[in-house]
């Protein structure tokens, strides 16, 4: 244990918030569109994957990362409410179940058509130049790309809250949460909302996919590893609830690299453990409402 | 109402007649279908996969369509079956029908397991959690390279002969071979069917249609969901145990998400809560698989596609949807 100082044990906590940064952008996301929808958006790792690849896309074509963390979200917010409004739409009041298998059918289908476009192998995805090498934080030299996905996450929460707390329409997207009915009858065209909650919650899925890109390449399938895991956030911090998605996210991401520190082998397994424990100690997650699944 | 219901009473009362016969005698008119199956199918492989699959889905649709709770982590039982009962074959020598019993009851514990922890959770929770604890069912085994062989699969198992009661199979002949797996399948069919028509089945279906009437009436509403997640764990576990013996080798996909993707797939195409829509289902997947890879490797973009249209506009399936046709 010698090699083990506070130093080392400091940067591995940044390294796990980082990684639990990018968990928190995709569990808000799934949160989102359940809080108000519902629905359990399973094609929610397509659109992150996706988001990815449009990146790649993009920055083949010419442009550079930074037009990317604009054009990315907007573009795949845009999908997503193309699927909304086209494929989600008509499963409302069918039962919970329905447009769970849609999204989950349309993950095959958007996950195939990367493929046939980009091929079944993964491709690097460079780290912007003004964001590479490293910078001293205090305990040691950290990737600056890695500080830059924190700030990021930052950004974007914060202006999730704002949107949410502070303007006309989040205070509908609130209200809508809690009883669509209400809302319905007070005159608010409730689809219309959805439609925007689904277009926000699948563009910050862009948005992370794109973040994470440097951080561990781009590959078809890594949708489907980061759905299972965010399931764990969600079901910690308690579905529905933004504050739970970020406080589990950023702890599953802290755990993961804390236990790939102490016992590598058991990294994977760690989260799921905790999931367990969540489960047996307190079901509804940290923030759920006791419930709300029934 | 009061006006339509006597003519609904006397068409049901004249037609009681192939129907309701065929309905009784739904075992007997499966394994008739079953022991002709490998003649109408262009090569037995292809059968004895279906079979083996139409068998994992009929476990999953006793929790998904007969007792409404989506999984999303059969592979994780699947898989238990599959690799323990290679573990008894190849580590411990044991015999074939030794290594399927190990096979089933490790499922059955391993049901056990993740069904205690998933049916804390309600509704739309228990496929998120059942998904998340299959994948932690995957890395365990994926670590332990000693026991599965890690991501080259388990290799080596090798049953040659089915010797049973003085008689000698030869398990190398694949129309031999899909019998002996035929009849397990017959087996699974008789018992699906007596669980199905017992008074617990009929407590499934109660807490199906309404679980606060079921909790009502006094039934443990808990209890039938954990036990119903167990005896459909047996099934998979079975299926994975057959899978085992028919490639001589448990590959790690047999845990992976996509394989419990495909019993959600197989089970809603065929039909969920019907007795042989699994069934079907599993026959029209695999025989899209086999047929549209003959021509492009993209064969998911099709059985996606198909699986989506069946969503949004034949929600009963296949089969679900023949029955509601042909039922007089």
């Amino acid at each position: 244990m010698a090699g083990l100082s506070f130093d080392l044990i400091a940067l591995q906590l940044f390294t796990g918030l980082a990684l639990g940064a990018i968990y928190v952008l995709f569990a808000i996301g799934l949160s989102l569109i359940f809080g108000m929808l519902t629905v359990v958006n399973f094609a929610h790792g397509a659109f992150y994957m996706v988001g990815a690849y449009a990146g790649l896309f993009l920055v083949s074509m010419g442009g550079n990362f930074w037009i990317c963390l604009v054009a990315v979200p907007l573009l795949i917010g845009t999908f997503g409410m193309i699927v909304e409004r086209f494929l989600v739409r008509p499963l409302y009041g069918r039962g919970i179940d329905y447009p769970l298998l849609l999204t989950f059918g349309l993950s095959y289908i958007m996950i195939e058509l990367i493929r046939i476009a980009f091929g079944t192998s993964g491709y690097p995805f460079d780290t912007p130049e003004l964001l590479q090498g490293a910078v001293d934080i205090g305990v040691g030299y950290f990737p600056l790309y890695r500080l830059f996905v924190i700030g990021a996450t930052a950004v974007v929460l914060i202006g999730l809250w704002l949107f949410l707390e502070r303007t006309n329409f989040g205070l509908i997207i609130r209200a809508g949460a809690r009883d669509p009915q209400i809302v319905r009858v007070l005159g608010v065209d409730v689809s219309r909302v959805w439609l925007i909650v689904f277009g926000i919650g699948t563009a910050i899925a862009g948005f992370a996919g794109l973040l994470a890109a440097p951080l561990q390449g781009v590959i078809p399938e890594m949708g489907a590893t980061i759905l299972a895991e965010a399931f764990v956030v969600t079901v910690v911090g308690g579905m529905g609830s933004i504050g739970g998605a970020v406080l589990a996210g950023l702890l599953v991401g802290v755990v993961v690299s804390m236990t790939s520190l102490f016992a590598p082998e058991m990294a994977k397994v760690s989260i799921f453990a905790l999931m367990a424990i969540v489960l047996l100690v307190r079901p509804q997650g940290f923030f759920g409402r006791a419930g709300l699944m029934s | 109402m009061i006006d339509i219901a006597p003519t609904i009473a006397t068409a049901s009362s004249r037609s009681y007649s192939w129907f309701d016969l065929a309905k009784r005698h739904r075992v007997l008119l499966a394994s008739i279908f079953v022991l002709i199956f490998p003649f109408v199918m262009p090569f037995t492989a292809l059968a004895v996969n279906i079979l083996i699959y139409g068998l994992y889905a009929l476990g999953f649709n006793l929790l998904f369509g007969y007792l409404g709770l989506l999984s999303f982590g059969h592979a994780a039982l699947f898989g238990t079956g599959a690799y323990l009962c290679g573990i008894a074959i190849v580590h411990f020598g044991l015999p074939w029908y030794a290594a399927i019993a190990i096979g089933v009851l490790s499922a059955l514990a391993m049901a056990t397991l993740i069904g205690s922890l998933a049916i804390r959770t309600r509704g739309i929770y228990f496929a998120m959690v059942t998904m998340a604890l299959a994948q932690c069912v995957y890395y365990i085994f994926y670590q332990a390279v000693d026991w599965t062989g890690g991501e080259n699969g388990l290799r080596g198992i090798n049953v040659r002969a089915i010797d049973l009661f003085g008689f000698h199979f030869d398990f190398i002949n694949p129309l031999v071979r899909y019998y002996v797996v035929a009849s397990f399948v017959i087996l699974a069919f008789f018992v699906l069917s007596r669980i199905l028509a017992s008074p617990f089945g009929a407590v499934i279906e109660a807490v199906r249609e309404n679980e606060a009437r079921a909790r009502a009436s006094g039934y443990n509403v808990v209890a039938t969901r954990l036990i119903t997640f167990i005896l459909s764990g047996g099934f998979c576990g079975l299926a994975g145990s057959l899978a085992a013996l028919h490639l001589s080798i448990v590959p790690i996909e047999s845990l992976h998400y996509e394989t419990s993707g495909m019993a959600v797939m197989m089970a809603l195409l065929g039909g969920m809560g019907t007795f042989f829509g699994p069934f079907v289902g599993a026959a029209v997947f695999l025989l899209l698989e086999n047929l549209v890879s003959l021509w492009t490797v993209h064969w998911q973009l099709f059985v996606g596609a198909v699986f989506v249209v069946c969503v949004l506009f034949f929600p009963e399936g296949i089969w679900g949807t023949i029955l509601k046709r042909i039922k007089p």
